[in-house]
């Protein structure tokens, strides 16, 4: 029985390893092309989060341009590749199916392309796409400053306390953004396990979020999306950098230094 | 006597009329000018109090000083560039006795006469539009810098001596033991040209990292000025550009020429010179993006705000587009490799095909990694399935560790479609060739090993050790390989048998096209560049020393900023356009009867036009 399954799939592939030699340089883009899109649509959203749309557009659009210049290496494969599209669309001899196919495609297509603008322009009710910079330049008066506390056992022990106590319910007990209120968090809270995040920043960033929270983002920081709140109304500053050393050993992270 | 003594009376009455004439236009002019000293008093006295100038009418001060300046500073880069590309095809014309060298360098020295002029011309424009549109920061720049504008405009004088005797005397000083003399005279142009590109660089990057000294001569706060943080950074990285910018600029020249040629020797010369023209551009492409990275580390260092918002703030979506566009470069330049490979040597398809194939998926592999940002444009729905902008998967594609050791992979891909070029239809016969052979693709394949690894390990690794080491290391073992494959290669080569000979003039027209793409995306590179260096002062004109108070101190949204990149990146092809036209207007009237255009055999076509050899061969 599986034997006969495996046979029946090598002669459906020698099949469509037939038929893709046939087709030429053009069937075998189409193909890479249709089955990238079917991987980073359905199938990696399996093992991930889904990508979004504009990045699936982005790596087709350059597997396209890798398709177009492979194929025009060389005069023959630009004939292979180019002639089947020119001769259907120029419908040069064609009878039957063929002449309708064409005939619904070159209708098709402005349709389609006016369908796309359509929809670009017309109103909607979901939220536009987001480009929200994340990182955000601190103002002057955080830049260059260095923690003044001891890096001490005693006050890292001390910073992963006041962690515990004030940061954990977002950040997570494992630092790793999964605090039992981060479900209700839109964005999420910080993941400090990343290596994109704490790790890229000096301890003044960090010193400089803590303190001003969510309200105290600039306007380049806009829309002001974070739950983060101003603790410097309730934690005095020598906290505040035990935290952050706390912060870092927890999450197995260094800051960035220049020394 | 008497007629003597008349003659003196009536030239004593003629000049007491024209001293009389000279005293009233003195007078008169003197009337006239008394406005105009007032004038002058009154705009002395509100030169102190007037902060700002403007023309809204033409755009705004912004805007106009925006486009001068870029055109300028483009302009300046084609300038500099040229004389090294200039000066290097001469040497390796002497060094190989291949006259197209020299001639190919004497072509474009001829540009820089007239290119010299419409730079300095920009350069005046953008000095008067500044002294009027800023002349409180203008003045605060003189005061520090005021020996150095003394030391630039000397440096103006020897390099323009200079560029006089080594145009004008390129024919005398060809014979005669002249030669020396005269490549002498192109190694001092270029140094004039490196030190009057540094000065005014110092004078930009102390705007953006300043050092100001309080106390001290006039000299030595000039001079602490001028070594501000980012200077020596700056000018290696524009140094290096200008290579390629002079490289590129003379490829999509020759691309241009390629395309309209009518003629087997026309196509065979400007296939020739593209050539020449696109491997200068990629051999100083390859450094370039190390210099960047030192600059950037530095702007880090020197002020983490300013680093912020350039690679994490509202300016990283640039380095994004810095991506796209050095990618595209990348491919170009690769994409001509892999025509002239399978055009100009008959046979090579079949047998390159496949490493041709691999070479493209790494490099688009790379690509995808280097533009894939860190934060994504995600739909609120989309971030919400994504836990975030943040991908949890494809995020680690973000953060410099993947981006360095992508660019890093890309370098060695793009230096071996050199090298593969370079070996193409040629046999090694060197006995130990085999062992040559198998040392380099051992050192290609370890070093992109080690690269890969360093990449990786650099992700739990604190970020000084990767900045400092990691980093440093990646782009030390790209140079190895770099260094150690030209050189072996090259001894190969010089033993090799030629299987099949390399026949110019045989691209089709998409090549000509590459380059022409490779030129305007090092332009557009150029410009975007010019806008992030610009933009990361935000609201200052001098960082943390004189703030912009202006109706302009706003950063201008990146759309816009976007379609003034292009703007002067199509000015400036109209421009270098402009100067090609004008200095080879000369060599088509020599070439045939002015005003006519030369006729073309019955069925031959200009290749853009579906020309081809066949079509030539069968007209011979």
């Amino acid at each position: 029985m599986k034997g006969g399954l495996l046979l029946k799939g090598e002669v459906l592939l020698k099949k469509v390893g037939v038929l893709l030699d046939k087709g030429g340089v053009l069937a075998k883009g189409v193909v890479l092309v249709v089955g990238l899109y079917l991987f980073l649509k359905f199938i990696l959203p399996l093992f991930t989060a889904p990508l979004p749309a504009n990045l699936i557009f982005l790596y087709l659009t350059l597997a396209v341009a890798g398709i177009v210049i492979f194929a025009t290496i060389s005069g023959e494969s630009t004939e292979e590749f180019f002639g089947p599209i020119v001769r259907f669309l120029s419908g040069e001899g064609q009878t039957g199916p063929m002449k309708i196919t064409r005939l619904l495609v070159l209708v098709l297509f402005p349709l389609l392309v006016g369908w796309q603008t359509y929809a670009s322009a017309v109103p909607s009710d979901m939220p536009p796409a987001e480009s929200r910079t994340i990182h955000p330049a601190p103002p002057g008066e955080f830049v260059g400053l260095s923690n003044p506390i001891p890096n001490t056992p005693e006050n890292v022990m001390m910073g992963k306390g006041l962690f515990a106590a004030f940061c954990s319910p977002c950040h997570g007990a494992n630092f790793d953004g999964k605090g039992p209120a981060a479900r209700g968090f839109d964005p999420p809270p910080a993941n400090f396990v990343d290596p994109g995040t704490i790790a890229q920043l000096q301890e003044s960033y960090l010193y400089w979020r803590i303190k001003k929270g969510g309200v105290g983002l600039p306007v380049e920081g806009m829309p002001w999306k974070s739950a983060m709140p101003r603790w410097e109304l309730e934690l005095p500053d020598e906290w505040v950098w035990k935290i952050i050393m706390g912060e870092y050993d927890g999450a197995h992270q260094k800051p960035r230094t220049w020394e | 006597m008497t007629y003597h003594g008349k003659h003196r009376e009536r030239r004593a009455g003629l000049w007491r009329r024209r001293a009389w004439s000279v005293a009233a236009l003195i007078f008169l002019t003197g009337l006239l000018g008394i406005p105009l000293l007032g004038l002058a008093q009154d705009a002395a006295g509100t030169a102190a109090t007037v902060a700002y100038r403007d023309i809204p009418q033409l755009g705004g001060s912004r805007n106009i000083i925006w486009v001068i300046a870029q055109q300028h500073l483009l302009l300046a880069g084609f300038v500099l560039g040229v004389p090294i590309f200039a000066w290097v095809c001469e040497i390796v014309g002497v060094r190989t006795g291949d006259k197209r060298y020299d001639k190919l360098a004497k072509e474009f020295t001829k540009l820089l006469t007239s290119a010299y002029a419409t730079t300095a011309l920009f350069g005046g424009i953008l000095l008067f539009m500044l002294l009027g549109f800023y002349p409180k920061l203008m003045a605060y720049l003189t005061d520090i810098f005021f020996p150095s504008f003394v030391v630039y405009c000397a440096l103006f004088l020897l390099e323009t001596v200079t560029l006089y005797l080594y145009w004008y005397g390129w024919d005398v000083m060809q014979g005669g033991g002249k030669k020396g003399l005269h490549l002498f005279l192109g190694l001092l142009l270029n140094v004039f040209a490196f030190f009057i590109m540094i000065v005014p660089n110092s004078w930009a990057t102390f705007q953006a990292s300043p050092v100001v000294v309080a106390e001290g001569s006039a000299l030595a706060r000039a001079w602490a000025a001028t070594w501000n943080p980012t200077w020596w950074p700056v000018n290696v990285h524009r140094l290096i550009a200008n290579v390629v910018l002079g490289g590129f600029i003379c490829g999509a020249y020759a691309g241009m020429r390629y395309l309209s040629a009518n003629t087997h020797e026309e196509r065979v010369h400007y296939d020739w010179m593209g050539y020449v023209g696109n491997f200068i551009g990629v051999f100083g492409m390859l450094p370039l993006p190390f210099a960047g990275y030192w600059l950037m580390r530095e702007v880090y260092q020197y002020n983490q705000q300013m680093g912020i918002t350039l690679m994490g703030g509202f300016l990283s979506w640039l380095f994004i587009l810095q991506a796209f566009l050095i990618g595209v470069l990348f491919l170009g330049a690769n994409y001509y490799f892999w025509l002239g490979i399978t055009h100009r040597i008959e046979g090579s398809e079949v047998k390159y095909r496949r490493p041709i194939m691999a070479m493209l998926v790494i490099l688009l592999l790379c690509l995808g990694v280097w533009m894939t940002p860190h934060s994504l444009v995600a739909s609120l729905e989309e971030a919400r399935k994504m836990g975030g902008t943040h991908h949890p998967l494809l995020g680690v594609f973000g953060v410099m560790s993947a981006k360095m050791t992508v660019v890093n992979i890309m370098i060695l891909v793009t230096f071996m479609s050199f090298i593969i070029y370079w070996r193409a239809g040629k046999q090694v016969t060197a006995t130990w060739a085999k062992v040559a052979q198998k040392v380099m693709g051992g050192v290609l394949g370890l070093a992109a090993i080690v690269v890969i690894v360093l990449g990786v390990w650099g992700y739990f690794v604190p970020a000084i050790v990767r900045i400092n080491y990691f980093s440093v290391a990646q782009v030390l073992i790209v140079l190895f390989v770099l260094v150690t494959i030209t050189p072996l290669t090259g001894l190969l080569m010089k033993s090799a048998r030629t299987t099949t000979e390399m026949i110019w003039g045989r691209m089709p027209p998409r090549a000509g096209y590459a380059l022409v793409l490779n030129a305007v995306m090092v332009i557009l590179l150029m410009t975007l560049m010019g806008y992030a260096r610009s933009s990361s002062r935000v609201h200052w004109h001098i960082y943390g020393v004189m703030r912009d108070s202006s109706q302009y101190a706003y950063s201008p949204a990146l759309g816009y900023a976007a379609a003034f990149m292009s703007l002067n990146t199509f000015v400036f092809c109209l421009l270098v356009a402009f100067i090609f036209w004008v200095a080879t207007m000369g060599d088509k009237a020599k070439a045939g009867e002015p005003g006519t255009k030369k006729k073309l055999p019955a069925g031959a076509y200009p290749a853009m036009a579906g020309g081809s050899p066949t079509l030539d061969q069968r007209e011979g």
